[in-house]
């Protein structure tokens, strides 16, 4: 792998660029873990003073939704592995397919996700729109509450995460997007990607299947 | 050296105010006359030159509403501002001062420049970012000045529930998402700075060469990244409840306000070491230049920067020890507040051991970093008082606190900021200023505060509680002390604004190295050239490897 592209201002050679760039999104995903710790923390609170009721609300979600959803975005995950091996070795047009693919199957998620909203809104599980809540317990409120926070900032990531694969995806198969020089683009962009598969993963548990 | 040197080129007299030098001509001030020049800028420098007038205006705000509320505790009545009024006045200067000046002051000015010359390199690793984030900082100080005057917020800068969620009047919201756009800020600064420490010293600056303001900086950074997410997600919260009705802290709807405590101090306590930590660098740097010795035991300086970022996020229940917590967390806490006076005491002796028997100079920035060294101490002592449970219970809430945290913040922080500046300026614009008025900015800063905040000491510990602007006559006296000392301190503050500023035009050109000291930063010409280093160093030697004078060679 030779790398022709000159390098940026404060950098002595591309080894040292391509370390910094990675560096730096690690420490990034660092600071992402600890914004949703924050709502994981909440969540092990409100377990451990009300074991109970936390479980009661709980069953009232959609499991299997969240579990096809689960599903989804693992395969998502899988695309953006491959995107990256197709980067790797240079294959622009295969690069943009594969992360056009999992972009795509983000938004399937965030389909299904609204899907899933809409049916908790006609339930009358869904707080915050104003509608009449069936719901028993305050306990059963406030984990509502939380899921509807840690799903939907889930969601606002998923939603970046989207736009930033199309974004690539397109420049990949233009060849804005130096490959392979610039592996470090979707090398990065897949990291974040599956840094909010893997906080789904922790969330599905946390939420759906409280026992 | 002798104790009141003056500067090497101050004999030439009438050079002063002459046209600029060959040296500046070149230099990252003169790379580029034009606006878009200075706001478009990638050039580390630069961009601290903006956060420095950043900074330095809104420590103006914050000063100004502290200057309200002085003039307003004048007198036991509450004639001066309304309540509601005192209620803003605090609010501005505790947002305002908390997260618009103390966190980014030393970090995101001298950070921004030195870390990059101290360690060898061109740059940061992500310059966009750099400059990114200064507009992101601009940005929410712009709308958190807005809010807080056009709306006005009264729930003091701790945004505490359910005051906060359910009861306040105020724009809680828009000033919670105004230090929720600040925390992005801080979380890039903060990530810029590992990865620069971590991926572009100059070959030979090994960790254990790295100077201890780099030490400092890259622990605070640390902190930076790892703390302000959890504030980010507990303002989400708050404005969900507020927006929504999404009760995670209300316990009508099964929430529990005691847990925004818990995260909120869990980012708030850290993010008091991401403003003294940088503070303790500065003042390593500070000794050591002044000693012109080698800094004793370094690293055991530099470890107990790591080790006073990684307890504090062990520490924040100390806030909580009246809030109900349990018992058993309290004594834990307590312990751990404890421990944490044990990396700050290796500095404070490691700093006097590296003083004794040096050739000290009595110059500003060593004044201010003994200013420091003094307020700091004081500060330190009595946050281990507030850290035992029962004395916490007495004093809790009551002007004791306010005047622990402003020896810490406003005596060490503040004071190791104008060090920074005094050391670094000659540095920065290339010109001395004048060292007499420099030594008596630092005399009258510690005047002035001590008598703003020894007297709210007694005051909190006869029992005046805090955020009150009516009170009982007989705290009169100490109140009008305190006052007065405001006033002294305030002017001490504006001191520097105008010799520094004279010192651009009139100041004699500073050399590359006018305090004679170790460091890369000072091997390059002053201004430094924008790219820094025309050939990247090659470090060779440990670090503040100053020759020792042996007894019996210099008398």
């Amino acid at each position: 792998m030779v790398e022709t592209r000159p390098v940026a201002e404060p950098y002595r050679d591309a080894r040292q660029q391509r370390d910094a760039a990675m560096l730096g999104m690690y420490v990034f995903l660092g600071s992402e873990i600890m914004l949703f710790g924050g709502l994981f923390a909440v969540a092990a609170v409100m377990r451990l003073l009300h074991p109970a009721e936390v479980v009661e609300a709980s069953k009232a979600l959609h499991v299997w939704i969240g579990a096809i959803n689960t599903a989804v975005l693992l395969t998502s995950s899988l695309f953006v592995a491959l995107a990256v091996d197709c980067a790797k070795r240079g294959r622009r047009r295969g690069t943009g397919a594969w992360l056009f693919s999992a972009a795509s199957l983000g938004a399937v998620f965030l389909a299904i996700k609204v899907y899933e909203y809409s049916l908790e809104h006609a339930e009358g599980l869904l707080p915050g729109l104003g509608a009449p809540l069936k719901i028993s317990t305050p306990v059963q409120r406030a984990f509502m509450d939380l899921y509807l926070v840690a799903t939907g900032l889930h969601a606002l990531h998923l939603l970046i995460g989207i736009l930033l694969l199309l974004v690539i995806a397109i420049r990949a198969v233009s060849g804005r997007l130096l490959l392979p020089e610039r592996v470090i683009v979707p090398v990065a962009a897949g990291l974040y990607w599956h840094l909010v598969d893997v906080i789904w993963v922790f969330l599905y548990p946390v939420l759906y299947l409280a026992r | 050296m002798t104790a009141l040197q003056e500067w090497p080129d101050q004999a030439d007299r009438h050079d002063r105010g002459l046209s600029e030098t060959e040296t500046e001509r070149q230099s990252y001030l003169r790379a580029g006359y034009s606006l878009g020049s200075w706001f478009f800028t990638r050039d580390h420098k630069r961009i601290a030159i903006l956060y420095l007038f950043a900074i330095t205006a809104f420590f103006m705000i914050g000063g100004a509403a502290a200057a309200l509320m002085r003039l307003d505790l004048l007198t036991p009545a509450g004639d001066l501002l309304t309540n509601e009024g005192y209620n803003r006045a605090f609010t501005i200067h505790g947002v305002i001062m908390v997260w618009f000046f103390l966190i980014p002051s030393i970090p995101n000015t001298f950070g921004n420049f030195l870390v990059p010359l101290m360690i060898g390199a061109r740059d940061l690793a992500f310059p966009r970012l750099n400059l990114l984030s200064w507009y992101i900082f601009v940005l929410a100080g712009g709308f958190t000045l807005f809010v807080l005057i056009a709306g006005g917020v009264d729930t003091g800068w701790t945004f505490y529930t359910p005051l906060s969620s359910m009861f306040s009047h105020g724009n809680v919201v828009l000033a919670a998402v105004a230090v929720f756009i600040a925390g992005f800020s801080s979380i890039l600064t903060g990530l810029n700075f590992i990865v620069t420490v971590h991926k572009l010293r100059c070959p030979g600056m090994t960790w254990d060469r790295l100077p201890l303001f780099v030490w400092a900086i890259y622990a605070t950074s640390l902190i930076l990244v790892l703390a302000t997410p959890v504030l980010s997600i507990t303002l989400v919260l708050i404005a969900a409840e507020r927006l929504f009705g999404l009760g995670i802290f209300d316990p009508k709807l099964g929430g529990d306000p005691l847990l925004y405590q818990h995260l909120f101090w869990f980012y708030s306590h850290p993010a008091v070491y991401i403003m003294v930590l940088p503070a303790l660098g500065v003042v390593s740097e500070l000794v050591a230049a002044a000693a012109r010795k080698p800094v004793f035991g370094y690293k055991f300086v530099a470890g107990s920067s790591i080790a006073i970022a990684v307890i504090g996020f062990f520490v924040w229940g100390h806030h909580m020890f009246v809030a109900g917590q349990s018992m058993y967390a309290s004594a834990v806490f307590s312990f751990l507040s404890l421990a944490v006076a044990v990396p700050s005491g290796i500095k404070v002796y490691n700093w006097a051991a590296t003083l004794y028997k040096g050739h000290i100079s009595l110059d500003p920035p060593f004044l201010y970093g003994m200013t420091f060294i003094g307020l700091f101490v004081v500060g330190g002592l009595t946050g281990l008082m507030l850290a035992m449970l029962a004395v916490d219970v007495h004093v809790h809430d009551t002007y004791f606190v306010v005047a622990h945290f402003h020896y810490i913040m406003v005596g060490g922080t503040v004071s190791a900021f104008f060090g920074a500046l005094h050391y670094w300026w000659p540095k920065i614009v290339g010109r001395t200023y004048p060292l007499v008025w420099g030594r008596l900015a630092a005399i009258f800063i510690f005047l002035g505060f001590n008598l703003t905040f020894f007297p709210q000491f007694l005051l909190g510990y006869l029992g005046m509680p805090r955020r009150y602007h009516v009170y009982a006559p007989e705290f009169q006296m100490l109140h009008v002390l305190s006052s007065a000392g405001a006033s002294l301190l305030g002017l001490a503050y504006l001191m520097p604004l105008v010799y520094l500023t004279w010192s651009m035009r009139y100041g004699a050109p500073a050399g590359d190295n006018p305090w004679g000291a170790t460091g890369l930063e000072w091997t390059t010409p002053s201004p430094p050239p924008k790219h820094n280093f025309d050939e990247i160093p090659v470090v060779d030697r440990p670090p503040y490897d100053y020759e020792i004078e042996m007894e019996g060679e210099d008398g």
